[in-house]
């Protein structure tokens, strides 16, 4: 694992409920590492993903970002991320597909980039995780802790998708 | 038949908003308003939580400025804990608590500039949307668009060395602040490897008012005549009338450049401002209560900052200062594409503020807390980046919040957003039988200049796409796109 440069990072705010998704799984994941003893994952963490991130993004082999949804999902799902031009609806935030894009014209690389899904259910201005958003939150943290064991196995299937 | 067309949400503002505008049969612009979704529970929510929460707690409010909001709770708590009303802190934790500022001013104007409104200008009004973006920017111009990104990481690190985190920092605490920069921050910021360091970010937002400048030289029609409108000014100055944006007096003046609001303590606000409900917005409309609701309206951020100071305290910024103030005779500026260049000068002087706070030892030692007798009651006023933001703040004996007031910049701004809208539609849209995206981006252009924030923070995937309604006078729709 350690040949691999892979970056967790996981956006929203946290002082809104389930918005915190990202943030503690970014958390939970990381104590998870620590753990594990895998130096070689770095972890960040931010309210919205912005044009900086470009930059940080651009040295690793994988990143996998991670937000709160409101899909129509289950409970959680991880998805590449194409790299995406369409104009963010929002100015001072970034989609994952944007950060992408950007760090392809900017620094010409493409990292294989996941976005993981986590439904969220309660958005009022508290903290704290919703039970069942702390229940998709684990299953969410089980899966990828499984494919963090083959990172070379998630890198490949990017390039394949 | 009137139509009544809506661009909803409005791209590139942060938040939620939609802009109506009705078209009769001759094909005149009769009404265009600006509505924004703005959630108030805010001030309520906050109320029964220990006082101390509240700049922490602030932050929940926005995910955009969260900076802006941490700090204008602890001025007014600073006021709560008897630590005067901006001028009782250690010199540690005021210069602190500024460095902060700049930071957060430096990283927002910078995001401004470089994702939103460069592409408008490099691309034009009429641009084709699918490359009027950063992305756009980014395959034309990469030299600029690499700027950009790492103006932002600059500031967003200064935040983080003074907040302590890059979420729910808790760097600003009532009283002061509660940590000290340490010598490898200092030595990062000020020595750190090309280009991140405060000499380029000085060299870099040079380039960036130069760019503007000779911008403005080839479009000169467009920029002073987009949605240029006289009104009002207000903002905070310091006491000798120099440009501050973190503490000061309140100052208005007129279209004409007279002083209507004379300098007075903020704590007193509510003797000046009042604020008016209309029923088709949820955002309230200041004014100032002499003037009435009519007259009483007026403009906050760049361009009203550099309309109210009598100059700025440092060399690079003041030497633009006094190119745009001559530009309009030393008379207000009332161009709102102008703002573009105000804030650009603010940008830079953000920069020039961060090297001079860099290279001060009381950064890294010193008391950083001071406090006093306490009171029940407290205001707090910064001049966030998009304009002068007020906290107002009560508590009981058990020190919990009793009551929370706050006027956001946008809010100050939503009657001058209106105007702009209505002249930037009259502009581009008066007998034209087909709207082109050339046109409704006119109208977002318009409101973009003023930078508002509409966020509700929360932004999980799935929400808000564009969507461009099209009405009749019945109100039936009559064409519908997204984007």
């Amino acid at each position: 694992m350690s040949a691999y440069k892979i970056l967790i990072y996981g956006y929203g705010n946290p002082g809104r409920q389930d918005d915190g998704l990202g943030n503690a799984f970014v958390e939970k994941l990381q104590a998870w590492a620590k753990e594990q003893k895998l130096d070689s994952i770095e972890f960040d963490s931010n309210y919205q993903l912005n044009i900086e991130d470009a930059e940080a993004v651009s040295d690793k082999d994988l990143v996998v970002f991670a937000d709160a949804s409101t899909e129509d999902i289950e409970d959680y799902l991880l998805t590449p991320v194409n790299a995406s031009t369409k104009v963010a609806f929002t100015t001072h935030a970034a989609s994952p597909g944007y950060i992408v894009d950007l760090c392809k014209q900017l620094y010409d690389r493409i990292p294989a980039t996941y976005l993981m899904h986590i439904k969220g259910y309660d958005w009022a201005f508290k903290e704290g995780l919703s039970e069942k958003a702390v229940q998709n939150l684990n299953k969410a943290l089980e899966y990828l802790k499984q494919e963090l064991k083959d990172p070379k196995k998630m890198i490949e299937s990017f390039r394949e998708f | 038949m009137e139509q009544k067309i809506t661009i909803e949400p409005v791209t590139r503002v942060e938040g939620h908003g939609k802009v109506t505008i009705h078209i009769d049969e001759e094909g005149n612009i009769s009404q265009s308003r600006l509505h924004i979704v703005e959630f108030r529970g805010f001030e309520r929510f906050v109320q029964g939580r220990p006082y101390w929460e509240a700049p922490v707690l602030v932050q929940r409010l926005c995910g955009i400025c969260p900076v802006s909001h941490h700090l204008a709770a602890a001025k007014a708590l600073d006021v709560i804990v008897g630590a005067g009303t901006g001028d009782g802190l250690t010199p540690t934790g005021e210069k602190m608590r500024r460095l902060m500022h700049y930071g957060q001013m430096f990283q927002s104007h910078a995001l401004h500039f470089f994702h939103l409104v460069s592409p408008d200008l490099l691309f034009g009004v009429d641009g084709d949307p699918a490359i009027r973006n950063i992305i756009g920017v980014a395959k034309k111009f990469p030299d600029l668009a690499v700027q950009g990104v790492m103006m932002r990481k600059f500031g967003q690190e200064v935040i983080k060395a003074t907040a302590g985190k890059k979420i729910h920092g808790t760097g600003a605490i009532p009283g002061g602040i509660n940590k000290h920069l340490t010598a490898d921050e200092k030595e990062s910021f000020l020595n750190g490897p090309d280009p991140l360091n405060i000499d380029k970010m000085i060299s870099w937002s040079m380039d960036a008012v130069n760019f503007l400048k000779s911008y403005h030289k080839e479009n000169k029609e467009f920029i002073d005549g987009f949605a240029t409108f006289p009104s009002s000014h207000l903002s905070l100055v310091r006491k000798d009338g120099a440009l501050d944006l973190y503490h000061g007096v309140l100052r208005a003046i007129d279209a004409d450049g007279n002083k209507i609001l004379h300098d007075v303590d903020y704590q007193d606000y509510l003797e000046y401002i009042n604020e008016e409900v209309r029923d088709w917005s949820y955002m309230k409309f200041p004014f100032l209560t002499e003037f009435g609701k009519e007259k009483g309206w007026y403009r906050v951020g760049p361009l009203a900052r550099l309309n109210t100071c009598d100059f700025i305290p440092t060399p690079l910024a003041q030497k633009e200062f006094e190119e745009f103030r001559a530009y309009t005779n030393g008379k207000p500026n009332h161009m709102s594409m102008h703002m573009h260049w105000a804030r650009l000068i603010e940008l830079l002087h953000s920069a020039e503020m961060m090297k001079e706070l860099l290279n001060d030892p009381d950064l890294m030692k010193g008391d950083l807390v001071t406090k006093g007798e306490k009171r029940k009651e407290g205001v707090g006023l910064i001049e966030a980046p998009r304009g002068t933001l007020f906290h107002h703040y009560a508590i009981n004996d058990n020190d919990q919040l009793t009551m929370a007031n706050l006027i956001v910049s946008t809010t100050n701004n939503n009657e001058p957003m209106n105007v702009a809208v209505n002249h930037a539609a009259k502009q581009y849209m008066t007998g034209q039988k087909k709207i082109t995206e050339g046109m409704m981006n006119a109208v977002e252009v318009a409101i973009r200049a003023y930078d508002p924030c509409l966020s509700c923070a929360t932004h999980a995937i799935g929400q808000m796409p564009l969507e461009v309604v099209i009405m009749d006078g019945n109100n039936q729709i009559i064409d519908r796109k997204r984007r």
